[in-house]
């Protein structure tokens, strides 16, 4: 069996002395999408910011392609390949589209005027507003620059966190439309969602968290048919 | 009253290049770094030595390419000064406090601790009775306008200060380290998750900052002297320009260095009393906390691009 390109292995991880992930483990392999299911507060945010370097884990290891990974900061894994689209998008308000992209790119050298294009075939939107400052977009437009920005570090991994959070249904659908494609170029997705049905339909396999553990694993296909947690998490609709 | 507003002029530049340093670091950590003073005091000590060891009680000949040579030497070497002590600030003082999420007081009493230390450690080894420095140049009248004098030294101050705001203002809106800069002053997190080395950058903005105040402390150096608590004042003035050009904010600080200079000399020209200057000067940050407390060009660093 070839290595999952991430493994979370018994980790444990604590925002003072109040643990809010018990004991997870759950892996990602290469060229999957995989998505992280869970109410409010189940700690899914925390477990993206833990893998990503942004909050060390208390216990527990982190293996991003074989490699220990626990404990480094966010900035050394970056160049590893490991991206992060942050939940609430975070944009950089008072720089352009442009200059947002480029940040993206902060720790590459040389030109990237191809990924530059990439992105803009993407989300041709952010192509014609280059020079307009990231904090007047529209909420949509701010998770594709958010993404966008993502891919400026040519990931191979990406941690995605509520990409459809607060966004009208239409463009829900187009992110997800996207991220798949993203996926098809060759880049792995961990996606968090509350958003069960659509992260369901493009996903490969899904985790359930609640209170910071998983409840249930299985494949997309699987927990979308699955009555208890259509009943719980999907909200019965559709 | 144009020798008043020169004067004004002069030294608000020089609260420029030290309300830089309060800005930059405003700007990435949100906190005043009270032990700015003591940047200035070492930049104008290292400057003072310099020029005693080099020129001592000799007389220079004035020729341009003499004056040009020890300006720019000693305008380097007390800036590098500047930027040890600063950079050393960060790593100890504040440094080990950020590791641990320590509140925000915690910084104000290690930013008094820091300047205390350095003050007294000054204070002990170079005396506490002020010292007049070895002159660079022949403080001369160059020209003169509309009844206004301007000398030698000011005519130094002014191009040395725009050489080095230029420079900055150029660093902070075109080079990686100031893209570097101006992410972590909006977002520590998104910074580092771009690949930006936090610990670095701000380490860096330290540096840059304690290289004006370097050179602010030089220029301090050849028209007062030393002494080591010769940072106290000017400090206290550039924090005032700093605020009312906007702390976090870069041109603002260059701005708020010269309009400070001008508010509080231009009117002694009328009332005729020095001290007056202080009293302005707190005026002033009282009256903008009080109506603007985002001063004159408002907040955040990563809009002075
Ligand atoms: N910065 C923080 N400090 C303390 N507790 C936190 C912090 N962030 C999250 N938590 C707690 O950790 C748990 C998981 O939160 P989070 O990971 O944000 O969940 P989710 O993303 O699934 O909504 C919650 O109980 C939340 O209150
Ligand atoms: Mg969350």
């Amino acid at each position: 069996m070839a290595t999952p390109i991430l493994a979370v292995e018994h980790v444990q991880v604590r925002y003072g002395s109040v643990p809010a992930i018990h004991d997870l483990t759950l892996h990602v392999d290469q060229g999957e999408i995989v998505t992280v299911l869970g109410a409010n507060g189940a700690g899914k945010t925390t477990t993206l910011r833990m893998i990503s370097g942004l909050h060390r884990p208390y216990s527990g290891k982190v293996f991003y392609e074989g490699e220990e990974i626990q404990g480094r900061p966010a900035h050394e894994l970056v160049g590893l390949g490991l991206g992060h689209v942050p939940e609430g998008r975070r944009i950089f308000g008072t720089m352009t589209v442009r200059e947002n992209l480029e940040m993206g790119a902060f720790g590459r050298r040389g030109n990237f005027s191809a990924d530059f294009d990439h992105v803009y075939g993407l989300f041709p939107v952010l192509g014609e507003r280059q020079k307009q400052l990231g904090g007047t977009l529209s909420g949509g437009e701010q998770q594709m620059l958010a993404i966008g920005r993502a891919l400026m570090a040519k990931p191979r991994l990406l941690l995605l966190d509520e990409p459809s959070l607060g966004l009208a249904p239409l463009i829900i659908a187009s992110i997800f439309v996207i991220i798949d494609r993203i996926r098809s170029e060759g880049v792995t997705v961990l996606l968090v969602e509350q958003n069960a049905n659509q992260a369901l339909r493009i996903a490969d396999r899904g985790y359930v968290l609640e209170s910071g553990e998983v409840r249930h694993e299985d494949s997309a296909t699987a927990l979308l048919g699955d009555d208890r947690i259509r009943r719980a998490y999907l909200g019965g609709e559709d | 009253m144009f020798n008043y507003l020169i004067q004004g002029i002069f030294a608000g530049l020089i609260f420029s290049l030290l309300a830089l340093g309060y800005t930059l670091v405003y700007g990435v950590l949100r906190l005043i770094n009270f032990a700015h003073s003591e940047v200035l005091m070492t930049g104008g000590f290292a400057g003072y030595f310099y020029l005693h060891y080099t020129i001592g009680q000799h007389l220079v000949s004035g020729n341009i390419g003499e004056t040009l040579f020890y300006i720019v030497t000693g305008v380097l070497i007390s800036g590098v000064a500047g930027t040890v002590v600063a950079v050393a600030i960060e790593r100890f003082a504040y440094r080990p406090l950020r590791r641990r999420n320590a509140p925000k007081l915690a910084y104000l009493i290690s930013a008094i601790g820091a300047s205390y230390f350095l003050l007294n450690l000054a204070g002990k080894e170079f005396g506490r009775y002020p010292t007049a420095t070895s002159q660079p140049f022949d403080n001369h009248v160059v020209f003169t306008l509309w009844g206004g004098q301007i000398s030698m030294y000011d005519f130094v101050i002014l191009a040395a200060s725009i050489v080095l705001l230029v420079t900055i203002d150029w660093i902070v809106s075109r080079t990686k380290m100031g893209r570097a800069i101006r992410a972590v002053a909006q977002d520590v997190e998104t910074a580092s998750l771009m690949g930006v080395n936090v610990n670095r950058t701000i380490a860096g903005t330290f540096a840059l900052g304690g290289f004006m105040g370097g050179v602010a402390g030089f220029f301090v150096a050849i028209n007062q002297g030393v002494a080591y608590d010769m940072g106290f004042k000017p400090a206290l003035f550039a924090f005032t320009a700093a605020v009312l050009g906007g702390i976090g904010n870069v041109r603002g600080a260059m701005i708020g260095g010269v309009v400070l200079g001008i508010v509080m000399f231009t009117p002694i020209y009328w009332l005729g009393q020095p001290w007056l200057e202080e009293v302005i000067a707190f005026s002033v940050l009282v009256l903008i906390l009080l109506f603007r407390p985002t001063g004159l060009l408002g907040e955040r660093l990563g809009r002075s691009a």
